[in-house]
């Protein structure tokens, strides 16, 4: 699905990804951890393409229709088109912006591109309902302005429903479990969940272990100063739960 | 004007229609103002205003104050008057010149009988004339009136007598005074008492000729009871000359009459080297005369290389209410000046302005508004939002208002802001695969909603695209 080999970023001049190495297959769920300042987010940045982060060595190939093709190059609009979906640590909200027509604007724009056809408004809704269901979202949610005056969760949900309508290839998800209370925190995971399959890939991005008990990955990694320096089984998030990060940093 | 159109990019209306026009000396002078008076067969009455305005007009020097920069307007270089030459006497609108019938179909404003947009009526001002009205008949046997303002003068010369330069007298400012002399055609409407009128009404204004400038008269009065609701759009064709526009526009509400005026407004506004384009001087004011009547002008200024413009509310009726929303959206070199006066007379008036200014590449997008509250007006109340929006880092905007309050029991309220387009809400609509126009679209277009839902749903849809492709080519 996506090889990332000896990628270096910095930002602001300053190096923060100093040759991160992944490989994640699909069907795999893969999560990243770490103490902050690590370089987590920036990874999931780097990798649906941030303006403001400089890839200074390194590559990133993804998969695009069979072939492992690099991204580097593309706008972080191209990426998504492609099918990778990043899942904001925090939201931005967009005054004015009707949060359905937003919604149906991106998933037409994806599916034209990857040659399936677009969906009038009656039946985006239609479209829209099971998926709302699913994730206990309440209509007159879609009626409001894009993340404008959202609650914290409110806004984790609704980056959760983004990515449940544009059904990515690869899902990244930079810290969605922060904020949120164990009640909101099943429901993102039971949509992250639903939504795996064996053409589909994952990256959670998350700093406590707690979201790894709805969610369970097949590979974390333990990201320090722009590298990673452990990965195993899931047995790691609960040995990083007891232990800390110390042990591995020092 | 249909909406797919706006979607290719260009300026979709800088056509030239190749039409024999009649001809006319160019220049202003006694003899030319009293020229157009004969052209249009008025009444001495009519003529008599008109010199009284020119006369005093020479007095006048052109304004200054506004942030706007362009070279002298040479007025003797302009032609005052053109219109198409008629090909035979016209019965109906059938009988109009096919070209210009022609013509306003590729605008996407139908006019013949089998064509016309039902739910609207339009009436097409072509150059200095009126080339006709649609829906007359029905609206006729509701007592509403709706034609050119040359016929209104044949025909109702004593409507005309009582309201014309009651609102924007000609002595208001250079524009007006120059507008009163030679003022061409533009649309008159009145709506008798208690009528709701069931469609809306509308105007079209179409520059064609060469160094014309146009110069409408646009008159809508409702009487005690009525609603109106009229639209407004205007197109030109792409010269490398500027060339001006200076209209009046005067609304009457009488007790309990509203009136929703909507412009999109999109004459050409120059090339990206800032060639070209219409200088845009109008002069629009509503009075709420009456008791509890209402005005709101909603107006998108998208085209034109200047625009010098504040359509403005006279609150005299107690409980009267103004409104002024308004997206100015300013791209390549454009330039524009504009905003409102609320002027609150009566009791309990209300008075509400939402502006909204998008300034992309080199333009300048300046908001001017004042709030007068007189010492008569107990109780008035108004709120002000101003918010402007940069795009790239080569435009300005600025923010100039003026409130007076002479009356304590007043509550006047402003907010201003000014926003950057920034790159997290940019980064963060593109990952979800839409494109940077796209997302700057989008991002300004939500800046607009308090705007665009003020519009009549065709009017908002069209406002969305033009915005749209405006902004086309000002992403970075």
């Amino acid at each position: 699905m996506i090889e990332i080999k000896n990628l270096h970023a910095k930002v602001e001049g300053n190096e923060i990804l100093k040759g991160i190495e992944l490989t994640i297959n699909p069907g795999e769920i893969h999560a990243i951890m770490g103490p902050n300042g690590s370089g987590k987010s920036t990874l999931a940045k780097v990798i649906a393409g941030h303006p403001s982060y400089e890839v200074t060595a390194g590559e990133i190939n993804f998969d695009i229709n069979g072939k492992m093709v690099s991204i580097l190059e593309q706008e972080p609009y191209e990426r998504a088109k492609e099918g990778i979906f990043l899942g904001f640590q925090y939201p931005i909200e967009i005054p004015g912006v009707n949060n359905v027509g937003f919604l149906r604007e991106a998933f037409n724009s994806i599916c034209t591109h990857q040659g399936a056809k677009g969906m009038d408004q009656k039946e985006f809704k239609e479209f829209l309902k099971p998926k709302l269901e699913l994730l206990e979202i309440d209509d007159s949610f879609l009626d409001r302005s894009v993340n404008e005056g959202f609650s914290g969760g409110e806004k984790k949900k609704n980056e959760i429903l983004q990515m449940a309508v544009l059904n990515p290839k690869l899902s990244i998800l930079d810290e969605t479990d922060s904020g949120l209370d164990i009640d909101a925190l099943k429901i993102v995971a039971k949509g992250v969940n639903s939504l795996k399959s064996k053409y589909t890939s994952t990256i959670l991005v998350t700093h406590y272990q707690r979201l790894l008990n709805y969610i369970q990955p097949d590979f974390i990694h333990v990201l320090h100063d722009g590298k990673i320096i452990k990965s195993g089984g899931k047995e790691l998030a609960l040995e990083l739960e007891a232990k800390g990060y110390d042990w591995l940093i020092k | 004007m249909s909406t797919k159109d706006y979607l290719d990019g260009e300026y979709k209306y800088g056509f030239y229609t190749d039409i024999e026009t009649e001809d006319f000396p160019k220049g202003i002078n006694e003899d030319i103002v009293r020229l157009i008076s004969k052209k249009k067969n008025e009444p001495q009455w009519l003529l008599d205003y008109r010199l009284k305005a020119f006369k005093y007009w020479l007095t006048l020097t052109p304004p200054s104050w506004a942030h706007l920069n362009f070279p002298d307007i040479d007025f003797q270089n302009i032609y005052y008057h053109a219109a198409p030459k008629p090909k035979q006497k016209l019965e109906s609108i059938d009988d109009v010149d096919p070209e210009l019938i022609a013509t306003f179909e590729k605008l996407g404003i139908p006019l013949t009988e089998q064509k016309r947009i039902s739910g609207v009526a339009v009436d097409a001002v072509f150059d200095s004339v009126s080339v006709g009205t649609t829906h007359q008949k029905e609206l006729e046997e509701i007592g509403v009136i709706f034609c050119s303002i040359s016929e209104a003068i044949e025909k109702y010369p004593e409507l005309i007598k009582k309201y014309l330069g009651t609102v924007v007298p000609h002595t208001d400012n250079f524009y007006a005074a120059l507008n009163s002399a030679v003022f061409s055609d533009g649309s008159f409407v009145y709506i008798p008492k208690g009528v709701k009128c069931p469609i809306d009404l509308s105007t079209y204004f179409r520059i064609n000729a060469k160094e014309t400038g146009q110069f409408e008269r646009t008159l809508v009065v409702a009487d005690v009871d009525s609603y109106v609701n009229y639209l407004e759009g205007c197109t030109a064709p792409e010269r490398p000359e500027n060339q001006l526009h200076a209209a009046i526009v005067e609304l009457i509400a009488l007790d309990n009459a509203e009136i929703k005026y909507s412009t999109v407004q999109n004459w050409y506004a120059g090339n990206k080297e800032g060639k070209g384009g219409i200088y845009n001087f109008v002069t629009k004011r509503g009075n709420c005369e009456g008791i509890n009547s209402k005005i709101s002008w909603t107006q998108v200024e998208a085209g034109s290389a200047i625009t010098w413009k504040y359509p403005s509310c006279i609150l005299k009726g107690d409980n009267s209410q103004g409104k002024f929303f308004s997206v100015a959206l300013t791209n390549n070199h454009m330039q524009a000046d504009t905003g409102t006066k609320m002027i609150h007379i009566g009791k309990n008036t209300k008075s509400t302005i939402i502006s909204k200014g998008i300034s992309a590449d080199k333009s300048s997008n300046v908001y001017r508004g004042l709030v007068k509250i007189n010492p008569s007006a107990t109780n008035a109340r108004n709120y002000s939002q101003c918010d402007s929006m940069l795009v790239g880092d080569q435009c300005g905007a600025n923010t100039y208002p003026y409130i007076d309050v002479k009356n304590d029991t007043a509550t006047v309220e402003h907010e201003a802001t000014t926003s950057k387009i920034n790159e997290d809400q940019l980064f963060y609509l593109q990952s979800r695969g839409l494109d940077m126009e796209k997302c700057i679209s989008i991002i300004v277009s939500g800046f607009c909603s308090d705007v665009f839902k003020e519009l009549p749903l065709e009017f908002s849809v069209e406002a969305v695209k033009l915005i749209e492709m405006k902004l086309e080519n000002s992403v970075g």
